[in-house]
């Protein structure tokens, strides 16, 4: 079985978030993870790889630098590493982050293809679909347990109030929720063995059936008007009270409120 | 950019009216009610897609939430969601109807397919908005641009609520955006309000891509929805343990309110996903949220900041839900919370 799984090299939001002067984001500027939702999906790919023999393809798109999380991928235990960058990609939305990467993917052989179901900078859940979409195959988003059974996969598809147990014909497109699993830790050989690893560098020339009026900025349906820091609304009062002061501090404020 | 699109052709306001078990979302009435605010600045009309098995009687509750035109597209093959079918109705009603602008709820359904649409129709998604307007595109004019009118622009959080962002999509037709549950406004019922009714059938005939459902399993735990509740008692890591969040039973209890919790509670497993507020749960906008032991994480904040009253109470006196308080108070809630309730339930029994 071949297994390719999208990564993403994302902005520790912790570190703060700096953007350039056109609204997008300065990524070379932050300090950076790889993608929860995206290291589950690695996860899940590594145990099906445990469990009935796989060859894992990690693959990113990003800046030279995103190589780093392509290693980290393969200390885990992913066989391959795909970096895709280019300038003409750069400043993409979801469309044409989809469309780079369904064209990346369109030079593999796949039986399945994981991604995470959201990266904690754009928050979109956009991409896994839409490559998907791309490709002509089978989605099953919010995955939380899959099985492989023949040339399908059995997945559990989660909703808010429920799930669904669905069976999808392979070649399929999951998306995997950081509640999936635990991932696993890098292992010391691994780490010296990714660290000498070959990472296939492609470019914007290997992408197959891709117009460039669908890459980078120029290529993305979507704008940004505006970008700014959040504005929250000021802080109210704030008191240190003894208990019984406390209470009746607050009996206060919901009788002067009407809320009792 | 090169695009062949005619984007005058294109009018009018469609939302996806979800449903499950054929019930209505809450989501639906939302979008019928943020849509139709949005038709009358462009002056045009919202319709409704409704999409299902067996639906039809649906119809008549959208139309007394306010909108005026309901698209049914009915078929057994759209029993369960499904994303296959699902994105194939809504693509071909936007082919045939060619709306300027088509909202989906961010829920689990809808993330999943509005995505799959835009891909299929070719246009921009901006994903997760907490506020649509109508309005120029560029904001300001710039020289040399030619500024766009009546553009839907797009208000979104992004990184974790650290930023917002304001999303157009001038060139692409119809303007998609998933929007956020619980933060739309649904419009006034008008009981025995009528719409035009349109049953459209694009054919579905199973292929690769249809996914086979083997199961259907339900939470067995029914609990309130959090986002319908007037009062939230909402509870964080500072509440200690699963057992202590008696306390806030007991204080929802007496107030006649729903307790919910943060994601720390819940990665716990004191308190199950469902009860959960913040960027990764539900968004809240009660009348009066207690925020109690929950520190305040930026992806909270993100999910209850729209709440009308806060009122926080913590013991740490720099946690950052004291920034978003409206009443913020410095103290041990082991000795506070049980004092206030009884001094509810006294308040109460006196009226």
């Amino acid at each position: 079985m071949k297994i390719v799984v999208c990564i993403k090299q994302v902005p520790d939001t912790k570190g703060g978030v700096k953007f350039n002067p056109d609204g997008t984001l300065d990524r070379a500027a932050m300090l950076t993870i790889m993608n929860p939702d995206d290291k589950a999906g690695l996860e899940a790919a590594l145990r099906l790889k445990d469990q009935y023999g796989a060859e894992v393809t990690a693959i990113t798109m990003g800046l030279p630098k995103a190589e780093e999380v392509l290693r980290e991928a393969m200390a885990m235990g992913a066989d391959k590493g795909i970096l895709v960058t280019d300038r003409v990609l750069g400043g993409a939305d979801t469309w044409a982050t989809s469309q780079t990467l369904a064209g990346a993917i369109r030079n593999l052989d796949y039986d399945l293809i994981i991604t995470g179901r959201q990266a904690i900078d754009g928050d979109t859940a956009q991409v896994g679909p839409q490559i998907s979409e791309h490709l002509d195959i089978p989605v099953i988003s919010y995955a939380q347990n899959i099985k492989v059974e023949g040339d399908s996969v059995i997945v559990e598809r989660q909703y808010d109030d429920r799930y669904h147990v669905v069976k999808a014909q392979m070649p399929c497109l999951i998306t995997a929720l950081a509640e999936l699993n635990e991932p696993r830790y890098m292992t010391p050989g691994g780490i010296f063995d990714a660290y000498d690893a070959e990472i296939t560098v492609w470019g914007r020339a290997n992408l197959i059936d891709v117009e460039d009026s669908n890459l980078g900025l120029k290529g993305s349906p979507t704008q940004i008007a505006k970008a700014s820091d959040k504005v929250r609304k000021g802080a109210g009062e704030k008191v240190t009270l003894d208990p019984t002061e406390s209470v009746d501090y607050i009996m206060d404020k919901l009788v002067t409120r009407h809320v009792i | 950019m090169v695009n062949e699109m005619n984007l005058a052709e294109y009018k009018g306001v469609f939302v996806f009216a979800q449903q499950v078990d054929n019930k209505l979302s809450g989501i639906a009435l939302e979008l019928v009610g943020k849509g139709k605010d949005l038709a009358k600045d462009l002056g045009t009309e919202v319709t409704a897609v409704l999409v299902g098995s067996g639906v039809a009687d649906l119809a008549n509750e959208l139309a007394e939430y306010g909108a005026d035109r309901i698209i049914l597209v009915d078929d057994p093959e759209l029993k369960e969601y499904r994303t296959e079918p699902y994105a194939h109705a809504l693509a071909e009603v936007i082919k045939k109807y060619k709306p300027e602008i088509f909202l989906v709820g961010a829920t689990a359904i809808g993330r999943d397919l509005g995505p799959r649409v835009s891909a299929r129709i070719h246009t921009g998604l901006t994903a997760d908005c907490t506020q649509l307007e109508i309005g120029d595109f560029p904001i300001n004019p710039v020289p040399g641009k030619e500024q766009l009118h009546n553009q839907l622009l797009m208000t979104r959080p992004a990184f974790g609520g650290n930023t917002i962002a304001t999303i157009a999509c001038p060139d692409f037709r119809p303007q998609m955006a998933t929007v956020r549950p619980g933060v739309m406004q649904k419009a006034p019922r008008v009981e025995g309000a009528k719409a035009n009714v349109e049953e459209f059938n694009p054919g579905f005939i199973p292929n690769n891509k249809y996914v086979e459902i083997l199961e259907v399993v339900k939470s067995v735990v029914e609990t309130a929805d959090i986002m319908d509740a007037k009062i939230l008692v909402s509870g964080g890591r500072g509440v200690g343990s699963a057992e202590n969040f008696k306390l806030l039973d007991d204080l929802a209890d007496a107030i006649g309110g729903t307790v919910s919790c943060s994601r720390a509670v819940v990665d716990s497993g004191w308190k199950s996903k469902d009860l959960q507020v913040g960027q990764t749960g539900k968004t809240v906008r009660p009348q009066v949220y207690f925020a109690i032991g929950i520190s305040g994480a930026i992806q909270h904040l993100a999910g209850m900041e729209e709440s009308d009253i806060i009122i926080a109470i913590n013991k740490d006196e720099t946690a950052p839900i004291f920034d978003v308080a409206d009443y913020g108070i410095v103290g041990d809630l082991n000795k506070i919370v049980p004092m206030l309730t009884e001094k509810i339930r006294a308040a109460k029994a006196e009226k």
